[in-house]
């Protein structure tokens, strides 16, 4: 199996007063495919690693490589066309554009790949299929409701097909029934062969999940798979 | 494992991200380009009417020639009586570069509309005599009747400056219509368009020469002569005119150039464009220092669109692009609205004068060029600053 993300002993800290130890030598290993929830309650670490598993911040010892990539040989340049071609990003807030269709929403999943805007706007068009809203294309993002936008949200980080797609707290916004939409979506898309890790705090849907990681204190408290 | 590349972004993406601001939030894009519109609206219209201005002004000059001299008696204490020697135009005749010469010669009367107006309310208006050159001299023209030939030069008829006419309440020329002048009825023949090059004319009920002297017992001593001289020795006639027209009192007599006059006025015109100028630059960098404002607002605002834009993958060169090329459009907005707008005044300005509109290339692109450097100028802090912002806190602080 290829392994699509490897954080290997990774520490971040912050220069506070006194310092702040955000992560403390995690190390975890993602296959191609997999389907993993890192779940941990508030200030265990998990945003922190998200941010350092999408190259969004850099370990301060430690190294992690996404689709055989070493962050800390790449620079700050090469790491952002990492992230446009190998990884895509949920969001709890859904980050979407307001004036903007669902369409060209997700197509700027892909703007910053160099793909020209109409092959961008076919592959969002069918995205946006993938994940249930081909009757929402031409809408405006706040006609949509919540659990629309996350799933246009989902087809924005789906678009460009990358190895590694990371979801922070993705039904967190989202009531129970809309969740459990969410939840079933991931299981589907994961189905077809998406590498995706779910960070939590809901024990509950992380449950749902084959592989979970618990964080506590900023470090790896177990790492499960179902059986 | 393949190098990771870098990739360009199409222009047209770039338009689309630097135009996200505008469709969120287009009042706010309105007004902050508003500013520099402004500014730039009164510096093109500010050039484009001195410029109109200047045109008429040199067409102005052009048709009523720059080498009209007048000379006229000094007046006032220790400056002689007012009146020039007899003989005096003749003298000036005899200089040799003087092409034609014509003698305006104060009269000692008043004119009214009837013989019933009390002698106190003269209107403001002179009686002149003059030679029937005088309208050749002076470029002027007839707006209606006639002007004098040597006939109705010797009988009691009057030709009206544009302002006399007007307060003389006489509208058309009928033939029959008189006037009340010197205690005798005086028909008027004609009524002139205004005398640009010598506006006190205007204000004068004109009679011939000859007419002056037989009912008003006028003496025929000039107190102006206007002389027409070849142009390219105007300044040397000037310099002997003095004492050719009164040798043995030469500093009392006035020798002008009635064109420097328009001249002058065109110097002035010039320093009040430099004002207006100033008052449009101080518009434009009121109108960046808004956009300046705008773009750092924006900035903060959409922190969470520049954390997103990270995480999609863009480049800090092309976040500061994004904000740099907003900026740069709002100016460029504000810019095109300006040159419009100061190209709307200065042809509706220059349509009711009746001028020739005229906007300088130069005023175009300089107004242009100026909104795009104010936009550069205002957009590079606030894009150096969406630029350095570190994804995870922009992420945070949605």
């Amino acid at each position: 199996m290829t392994q699509v993300l490897a954080v290997d002993n990774v520490t971040k800290s912050y220069p506070m007063t006194p310092p702040v130890h955000a992560l403390r030598g995690v190390t975890l290993n993602i296959d191609e495919g997999e389907l993993v929830a890192v779940v941990g309650p508030s200030g265990s670490g998990k945003s922190t690693l998200l941010h350092v598993m999408g190259t969004l911040d850099r370990p301060t010892t430690g190294d992690v490589a996404v689709a055989g990539y070493r962050v800390s040989e790449l620079s700050d340049a090469e790491l952002s066309t990492l992230r446009a071609q190998r990884i895509g990003f949920v969001f709890q807030q859904f980050h979407l554009l307001n004036g903007y269709t669902a369409l060209d929403n997700v197509a700027d999943g892909m703007l910053y790949t160099g793909s020209p805007v109409d092959r961008r706007r076919a592959m969002a068009r069918t995205a946006l299929e993938r994940v249930g809203l081909s009757h929402r294309v031409h809408h405006v993002a706040t006609e949509l409701s919540g659990g629309e936008r996350q799933r246009v949200a989902i087809a924005r980080a789906l678009i460009g097909s990358p190895a590694l797609v990371l979801a922070d707290e993705p039904t967190g916004n989202l009531d129970s029934q809309t969740s459990a939409g969410i939840v079933e979506l991931i299981e589907e898309l994961h189905a077809g062969g998406s590498t995706i890790v779910v960070i939590t705090h809901d024990v509950a849907i992380a449950e749902h999940f084959p592989r979970i990681v618990r964080l506590r204190d900023g470090a790896v408290e177990s790492d499960s798979r179902a059986a | 494992m393949q190098p990771l590349g870098r990739r360009r972004m199409s222009f047209g993406d770039v338009l689309r991200t630097a135009t996200v601001g505008a469709r969120t939030r287009p009042m706010r894009v309105v007004l902050s380009a508003l500013g520099v519109s402004i500014g730039i609206a009164a510096m093109v219209g500010v050039l484009g009417l001195s410029e109109s201005s200047k045109s008429d002004l040199l067409a102005a000059l052009d048709r009523l020639g720059t080498n009209l001299v007048t000379v006229q008696a000094g007046q006032g204490i220790g400056l002689g009586s007012g009146e020039l020697p007899n003989e005096a135009a003749g003298m000036v005749a005899r200089i040799g570069p003087v092409e034609r010469t014509a003698a305006v010669s104060q009269v000692d009367a008043s004119v009214y509309r009837t013989d019933f107006v009390p002698p106190a309310q003269t209107g403001g208006i002179t009686v002149q005599a003059v030679g029937i050159d005088l309208l050749d001299v002076l470029a002027g023209d007839i707006s209606d009747g006639a002007w004098f030939n040597t006939a109705t030069a010797q009988y009691p008829t009057t030709v009206l400056g544009s302002v006399a006419a007007e307060r003389l309440g006489v509208g058309e020329v009928t033939g029959i219509q008189q006037v009340w002048l010197g205690d005798q009825w005086f028909t008027v023949i004609g009524v002139l368009e205004t005398f640009e090059l010598a506006p006190d004319l205007d204000r004068a009920a004109l009679i011939g020469a000859p007419a002056a002297e037989t009912y008003l017992d006028n003496d025929g001593a000039p107190s102006r002569i206007l002389v027409r001289v070849q142009p390219a020795f105007v300044d040397d006639v000037i310099d002997v005119m003095a004492a050719t027209v009164n040798p043995e009192n030469p500093e009392e007599v006035e020798v002008d150039r009635p064109s420097d006059a328009l001249e002058a006025r065109e110097a002035a015109d010039d320093a009040l464009t430099a004002l207006f100028l100033g008052l449009g630059a101080v518009a434009l960098i009121v109108g960046g220092v808004g956009i300046a404002n705008v773009m750092v607002i924006s900035v903060l605002e959409r922190r969470a669109e520049i954390g997103l834009r990270r995480a999609l993958g863009a480049t800090r060169r092309q976040v500061a692009t994004q904000f740099l090329v907003e900026s740069l459009l709002l100016a460029a907005a504000g810019g095109l609205t300006g040159v419009l707008l100061g190209a709307g005044v200065t042809y509706g300005y220059a349509w009711w004068r009746r001028w020739e509109p005229l906007i300088p290339a130069s005023a175009i692109a300089g107004g242009v060029a100026v909104a795009l450097a104010i936009g550069v100028i205002a957009g590079v802090y606030p894009a150096m600053r969406a630029a350095r912002l570190s994804p995870t806190e922009a992420l945070r602080s949605a």
